[in-house]
């Protein structure tokens, strides 16, 4: 009996809580939050499942086979993850001065106002599809350094190998430029947002002593947001490698590894918007589908570090302030 | 050097401007009625529209939305109201590691999800994509604009006697409900452009496709087929094509800058 009306309260306490509704709008959005994971682990799931043959087949060869033959089924990557890795290097090596000196402009010298709506154009650049930067990257910046900027560096810088060869246009270095251009955005808005984060005490101090703003910009606020500026290249280097639409219409799309930035190239995620549709048997399918597992897991663990890096300077800049 | 600097923040917006110029230019040119009432014609004939694609783009968001806003709001109430410290941290840490996913990759899973199974092209699988791509923007804006509401409004709705869920349901959500929406018509936006999940999901279409189970048409893919395509027309095209994208996408950024409380930051991609 006692225990009878033991388990009688309890449920009436359990009904109770169900009455107020707390406990199922607990459940019901976890619910939903749960489905994040559930997606997140299906897409590593399928990844994972649809590229074993592939796997199987190549191994670490797929990796470092410089052939791509759907034809005879022998498929190696080499010369996809060649473009990716350069064209990307080139972007960062384009973007990182101009974006993180636009980013020490509109954080430490420009007026508020004035900051605030570049800043904000800056994202409208954000905001612009991929698509556009490709249409315009055909019709504007293929033909504009193949007939202008090319040939200038190849007249003047012509005896080194990366600017050696015959000049189409489509070329690694057209999808270089592309990219920088996309990426620039992502560096200015991040590093703006880490170099704000500077406590004013440390620009106050250099200037105390004695330091113009520049110094104090240069030598003291830029050093102390490295880190989180590292971040940002990082987070826009993800971003370069995974861009698939500019590149895939300015780059060339040909599976040759060339020492020249002129010649035409290949990237990975290129291959995957041209080959997908197209692909007939199973192992080149699966094939593709490896390719972007390991797009996959070069960008999840850049984003990875990006984050911890962007996280580490903020913290380190409100455990001062 | 301070004017060095200067000279890149101005680099780097002309860049914007250049962009709208040309393809207001451009586009502006070719673009005309028929863009948005009539079908693609046959190569060699010109003339014609990509309505088929408008109302296509339009079908995907929608599917888009159907997936990402009830996860990403939902999960965003969570994180805001209900989250412990170490169920929050995973949650935020999976929603920005899907956030950096390559749209490509989103497309494979999507093909492998649904295009395998199906055996053939669809709307829905280019909507899940897409979908999949909301996710994380929403989550975040929606845990941001909540977070954002002053405690005393919470305090209040529960002293006067209404249970947790209660005073989130009716004071807290409806309080942020501005910057919610807000933030998900910037999450549209950036999806209404994606092209590379959709080519090898939704893949294209010439003609109206019926239903939800064929291949659709959308903008951004027909941007990409008639830029690539070796005919004059096409290109005329593309530009008309892009110029009505990029209208769209950028309008609605702009909006949501006037829609938006005054401070607030929405969370980008």
């Amino acid at each position: 009996m006692a225990e009878g009306a033991g388990s009688r309260a309890r449920l009436r306490a359990f009904l109770d809580r169900l009455r107020s509704g707390d406990e199922v709008a607990h459940l019901l959005t976890l619910i939903f939050a749960s489905a994040i994971f559930f997606v997140t682990f299906l897409l590593v799931y399928e990844l994972w499942q649809n590229s074993a043959l592939s796997r199987h087949q190549f191994g670490w060869h797929f990796l470092l086979g410089r052939t791509w033959d759907p034809v005879f089924e022998n498929y190696g990557a080499l010369p996809f993850v060649f473009g990716t890795t350069l064209t990307s290097a080139l972007a960062l090596l384009l973007a990182i001065p101009l974006g993180v000196g636009a980013a020490i402009f509109l954080a430490e010298l420009a007026p508020p106002r004035i900051s605030d709506f570049l800043t904000f154009l800056i994202e409208l650049l954000a905001a612009v599809p991929s698509v556009i930067f490709g249409l315009l990257g055909i019709f504007i910046v293929v033909p504009l350094l193949g007939t202008t900027v090319m040939p200038f560096l190849k007249a003047t810088l012509g005896f080194l190998p990366i600017f050696k060869g015959p000049i189409y246009g489509v070329s690694l270095f057209a999808a270089g430029v592309v990219l920088s251009i996309m990426i620039i955005p992502f560096i200015i808005s991040i590093s703006r947002e880490v170099l704000l984060g500077v406590p004013a005490d440390q620009r106050e101090a250099a200037l105390a002593l004695g330091a113009t703003k520049w110094e104090s910009t240069w030598k003291v606020v830029v050093p102390y947001a490295r880190t989180g500026i590292m971040g940002s290249v990082f987070l826009s280097l993800a971003r370069a490698l995974g861009e698939t639409m500019a590149v895939t219409m300015v780059i060339g799309n040909d599976p040759k590894i060339s020492a020249s930035l002129f010649a035409p190239g290949y990237s990975i995620a290129a291959v995957i918007a041209n080959e997908f549709s197209e692909a007939t048997s199973a192992l080149y399918i699966n094939a593709l589908v490896e390719l972007g597992l390991v797009l996959f897991l070069l960008t999840i663990i850049l984003n990875a570090l990006a984050r911890l890096l962007i996280l580490a300077t903020t913290r380190r800049a409100t455990g001062h302030a | 050097m301070l004017s060095l600097t200067a000279l890149c923040a101005l680099a780097s917006v002309s860049v914007l401007l250049f962009i709208l110029g040309y393809l207001v230019y451009h586009g502006g040119k070719s673009l005309s009625w028929s863009f948005f009432t009539q079908l693609p014609k046959p190569v060699g004939e010109s003339g014609g529209g990509m309505a088929n694609a408008i109302v296509g783009s339009g079908k995907l968001l929608l599917l888009a939305a159907l997936v990402g806003v009830p996860i990403g709001f939902m999960a965003g109430v969570y994180l805001a109201e209900f989250a412990g410290s170490t169920m929050g941290f995973l949650i935020r840490y999976t929603t920005d590691l899907l956030n950096g996913v390559p749209s490509i990759v989103m497309g494979i899973f999507a093909f492998t999800v649904v295009v395998l199974p199906m055996h053939h092209f669809s709307a829905l699988a280019g909507g899940l994509a897409l979908g999949i791509m909301m996710i994380p923007i929403a989550v975040r804006s929606t845990e941001e604009f909540l977070r954002n509401v002053p405690h005393t409004l919470r305090e209040g709705a529960m002293a006067l006697g209404a249970s947790k869920w209660k005073a989130v349901a009716t004071v807290v959500i409806p309080a942020a409900a501005r910057g919610i929406l807000t933030g998900i018509l910037l999450d549209l936006a950036r999806v209404a452009g994606e092209t590379a999940p959709l080519i090898f999901t939704a893949f294209g279409n010439r003609f109206w496709s019926s239903g939800w189970n064929q291949p659709t048409a959308s903008l951004p893919v027909m941007i990409y087929t008639y830029a690539i395509a070796p005919y004059d027309d096409w290109h005329r095209q593309a530009w008309a094509a892009g110029l009505v994208l990029l209208g769209l996408v950028l309008l609605t950024n702009i909006g949501a800058r006037w829609l938006l409380p005054k401070k607030a930051h929405v969370a980008r991609g």
